[in-house]
């Protein structure tokens, strides 16, 4: 007995020593949204500083926030900026000191879904994407629906409609665009990471929840980012935006969304761009941002922050149109460069 | 007279294959997940499986091989954590303490046997998570090691009582102290049931996922020391299993059979240890 | 050194010194402080869990008072929080699983108990056993990946089509639902019902089967009209321990009933129960309202499962009690 238990201390001892080495670690929650994006920059970045590891855990965009107040993560991601409230909220429990918004690129939000023998993509209106939402709209050969896609045969089926379960920014994009373009929306529901949805709708958890469903789920829709939709092979419809103009989410129509913007951005990078001006604007686009603490006490991991931050606006967004998320502006890049230097 | 008779005869033995068709089912049922686990998770078990990290959300290749490891970890710090509790608690409870003392323990280990593991989670990110503003494996293995206290502590409480009393009161009058006689004589002689509650623990919590997801968190690379987050076999289950893509559900079928491989074989070789013991009651 | 005697200790007659007597209780002392300390900490650690839920859910139950039970509004923006629907989620998935898990598993149970020769008996219980040890994430990936489509393409519309003018059986087919959830838990509570029931019936005395045989009822009529009646509340417990377990499901059932928070009669719908709400949303709760009111949800879960784990074993024993005497657990 005595024996056992002195190796096991020894065990415990050792995988203590041999694993606690030199390695840094970083952790990091939030945004589902650009968690495909992310992976990818925190995998390559370690490949090139393999002393350091940055560990992101996609649980949503209201978890990112939430997480990173409470401390237990280093930082956070949200595509739904933090309001005035949850700033408050944060400075209370970090002494007073406050969190900043790095934009790290563009994405959009599409709504994709899943009817037998459409592969096309449908053209949704605004009025037609808020009907479906409220459940006022609950059919697919609905004329809101047909009418603008006359020449795609849709079947007389309910719809199935997908949101998202956890608090989310992309389910803030959505809804902020719902917002703009339907005042029912804008009063019944209105915008958030996390609302009241009507009900009869399914709930997935996270973007890779949603898809998931939406790919085993026939005759369903739902709202994901770009890249969950190339990347599962699923249609995804195109969006009438402001200027009158049905517009398929692409690199070029995100960009132009954030056209107006990015010579405006406000000091805290807090922006909207959804039903954006212009007409090859894609009317439900965002910044995706990262969370940082003002306020940074290790060094060594402060450091190593700014060292991603530097990367991230400069060789990351090399890898961004791959995964389809559009680079940031230049202009923006630019005014984050600076802002870098905020952090403490 | 005759026909009622006949009815009540067929009504008997119509019934009572019912019955047999029942226990029929409910044990297919078990062969028919191991079934499809190893024909699922069979073909995507390999060596990128066991060795490699987990890769970029939407490429191939990756694997478990972090949260092979942050299992072995949280069970380990469960094991470190439960199980000497259950164990000791269950020595004060059949060898030194009252009746009333005996219930207050007894009742309060049902109870904490009976909290389902998501309000365990609850608990443990409130003592540990939160205090001390990180995930951990720490706070993971407190999690799991709370659930493996009542199985431990009710387990070895029957067997050291099950111990015949002559053992004791022999030893007593060769001049044994009474720890002396627990720990030389009671406990030895009960060890097989005491393994076997101590295993059946383990499994129990080798599987649970709920309490994990709020303190263990989770981790794309290596987990290095005990306070980082860190990924979890369980966890990965769920978290692939209801994602879109069609790798990461073919990883979700491995993991499970393995997990479910290694649950499986720790009961069965519990129940191995107690039957072939002395005659035990059973439980 | 040697304390002049005053009482001789009781049992054992030790002749030695009184040093060594001492030396011996102090040995015994320390091993009964340091069990007792381990001991005491289990029931300390019970304490603050408990405590910990209900000063962490102190905003909501004040707010809210016990409307928190009867609203049905779940709704963050707005601070709006009722428990409704997850009350009632839970309540039908496990509802369902009872009813199809008992019947099955008492069935299962009498075959054990009844009919089954001991070998074949104690086989089969080996193998119910280790069904009960199956984690609850793998019920819940065979639930994504095997139940779902088949509610789906097949029972759910096989319902609708010869049941669909009741209530229950209406609604679009999803594959989720509190169908599917409860089709779930029911796998997952029968080796509960089966393994305590199947101990439960065992342990009725052979006289009382006898003396029905020998009165001329056939085998049946002497199992379902004496024996199993004996064994009356020890199978109830077996069915409330199968509700506590079924009650605090986690993983299985999020990942197959739709996690919406709908009150529905249609079992076809989507809906959400007290533990899928808080995997769900715990880490993401912004707003201590908001946190506090999941945590008051682990509160209820925790209390309905005591209680019914209290009946249960209460149950349990009583039967036990009734029969040879056998201690059951």
């Amino acid at each position: 007995m005595k024996r056992m238990a002195s190796m096991v201390l020894l065990a415990l001892g050792l995988t203590g020593v041999l694993l606690a080495d030199s390695t840094l670690s970083i952790n990091g929650a939030g945004a589902t949204f650009p968690y495909p994006m992310y992976s990818k920059w925190f995998d390559e970045y370690h490949k090139k500083n393999p002393n350091l590891q940055i560990n992101y855990q996609s649980i949503g965009s209201g978890g990112g926030i939430k997480q990173v107040t409470e401390g237990t993560v280093d930082f956070g991601a949200s595509d739904g900026p933090m309001n005035d409230e949850q700033l408050k909220a944060f400075q209370g429990k970090h002494g007073g000191s406050g969190i900043l918004h790095f934009p790290t690129v563009l994405g959009a939000v599409v709504p994709t879904y899943n009817i037998r023998k459409v592969t096309s993509s449908l053209k949704f209106t605004p009025e037609a994407l808020a009907g479906i939402y409220l459940g006022k709209i609950t059919n697919w050969n609905d004329p809101a629906i047909t009418g603008p896609n006359k020449g795609i045969s849709l079947p007389a089926a309910d719809i199935v409609v997908v949101h998202r379960a956890d608090g989310s920014g992309t389910t803030y994009c959505w809804t902020d665009y719902l917002s703009k373009i339907s005042e029912e929306w804008k009063s019944k529901i209105g915008k958030g990471t996390s609302v009241n949805w009507p009900v009869n709708q399914l709930g997935g958890k996270g973007n890779e929840g949603v898809m998931g469903v939406v790919k085993q789920t026939p005759n369903s829709i739902g709202y994901v980012e770009l890249i969950y939709a190339i990347q599962n092979n699923t249609p995804f419809g195109d969006v009438r935006n402001s200027s009158g103009e049905f517009v398929k989410a692409s690199l070029a129509g995100v960009s132009a969304a954030a056209a107006g913007a990015a010579n405006n951005m406000p000091d805290d990078f807090r922006v909207s761009i959804t039903d954006a001006p212009g007409k090859t604007a894609y009317p439900i686009s965002t910044f995706t941002w990262l969370l940082i603490p003002e306020k940074i006490s290790d060094a060594a991991k402060r450091d190593a922050i700014k060292g991603f931050l530097h990367w991230m606006m400069t060789d990351g967004q090399n890898y961004a149109e791959g995964l389809a998320y559009a680079k940031l502006p230049p202009p923006v890049v630019a005014k984050e460069t600076k802002a870098i230097a905020k952090i403490q | 007279m005759n026909t009622h008779l006949r009815w009540r005869k067929f009504v008997s033995g119509f019934m009572l294959t019912m019955t047999g068709v029942c226990a029929l089912v409910a044990v297919s049922v078990l062969f028919f997940i191991l079934g499809y686990l190893v024909f699922h998770g069979g073909t995507s078990i390999g060596w990128n499986f066991f060795t490699k990290l987990p890769a970029p959300v939407g490429e191939t290749g990756g694997g478990m091989a972090n949260a092979i490891l942050g299992s072995a970890k949280l069970l380990l710090l469960a094991s470190l954590f439960g199980v000497p509790i259950g164990f000791f608690g269950a020595i004060y409870l059949a060898e030194f303490s009252g009746s009333t003392m005996a219930f207050i323990v007894r009742y309060a280990a049902d109870l904490l046997n009976g909290v389902p593991s998501i309000v365990i989670g609850i608990f443990a990110y409130s003592l540990v998570v939160l205090p001390f503003k990180h995930f951990s494996t720490l706070a993971g293995g407190f999690a799991l090691g709370l659930m493996m206290i009542p199985i431990t502590l009710r387990g070895t409480e029957e067997f050291l009582r099950s111990v015949p009393n002559a053992l004791r009161e022999g030893a007593m009058a060769l001049g044994a102290s009474k720890w002396k006689t627990i720990a030389t004589v009671i406990v030895p002689s009960a060890y097989r049931g005491i393994l076997t509650a101590v295993l059946l623990a383990f499994a129990r919590v080798a599987g649970e996922t709920a309490p994990l997801l709020f303190t263990a968190f989770g981790n794309r690379f290596w987990s290095h020391g005990w306070n980082e987050p860190t990924a979890s076999l369980p966890v990965m289950i769920f978290t692939y299993a209801i994602s879109p893509y069609d790798d990461w559900h073919r990883q979700a079928w491995a993991a499970g059979l393995v997990l479910l491989g290694l649950i499986l074989a720790i009961n069965i070789v519990a129940r191995a240890i107690l039957s072939r013991g002395i005659a035990v009651p059973r439980s | 050194m040697a304390t002049p005697s005053t009482t001789v200790p009781g049992a054992g007659s030790v002749a030695g010194s009184r040093s060594f007597l001492s030396r011996l209780r102090q040995g015994d002392e320390i091993a009964r402080l340091i069990t007792f300390l381990f001991a005491a900490s289990v029931v300390l650690v019970t304490l603050l869990l408990v405590f910990e839920l209900w000063r962490g859910s102190v905003l909501p139950r004040h707010k809210f008072g016990l409307a928190f039970f009867r609203t049905s509004v779940w709704d963050p923006i707005f601070d709006q929080f009722g428990a409704l629907p997850f009350i009632f989620g839970t309540m039908v998935t496990s509802g369902i699983a009872l009813i199809i898990a008992v019947p099955l598993g008492i069935g299962a149970a009498i075959f054990l108990a009844e009919l089954a020769p001991q070998r074949l008996s104690d086989t089969l219980e080996f193998f119910i056993d280790l069904l009960a040890a199956v984690p609850s994430v793998i019920y819940g990936l065979l639930g994504v990946f095997i139940v779902i489509p088949l509610m789906r393409e097949y029972i759910q519309p096989a319902l609708k089509g010869a049941l669909g003018f009741l209530a229950f059986f209406q609604g679009p087919a999803y594959g989720v639902g509190f169908l599917t959830a409860g089709i779930v838990l029911a796998i997952m509570v029968i080796p509960y019902i089966i393994s305590v029931s199947r101990e439960v019936l065992l342990s009725v005395p052979r006289d009382q089967r006898e003396a029905a045989l020998s009165l001329g009822s056939t085998r049946w009529e002497s199992t379902w009209k004496v024996v199993v009646p004996f064994a009356r509340t020890g199978i109830m417990g077996s069915i409330f321990l199968a509700l506590a377990r079924a009650l605090g499901e986690t993983m299985a059932v999020t990942m197959v009933i739709g996690n919406t928070p709908a009150i529905s009669a249609s079992l076809f719908s989507p809906g959400y129960s007290i533990a899928a709400v808080i995997a769900n949303e715990f880490t993401e709760a912004t707003g201590d309202l908001y946190l506090q009111s999941l945590i008051e949800l682990g509160l209820v879960l925790f209390l309905l499962t005591f209680i019914l784990n209290g009946l249960a074993r209460l149950l349990i024993l009583v039967t036990s009690k009734r029969g040879s005497g056998t201690a059951l657990a």
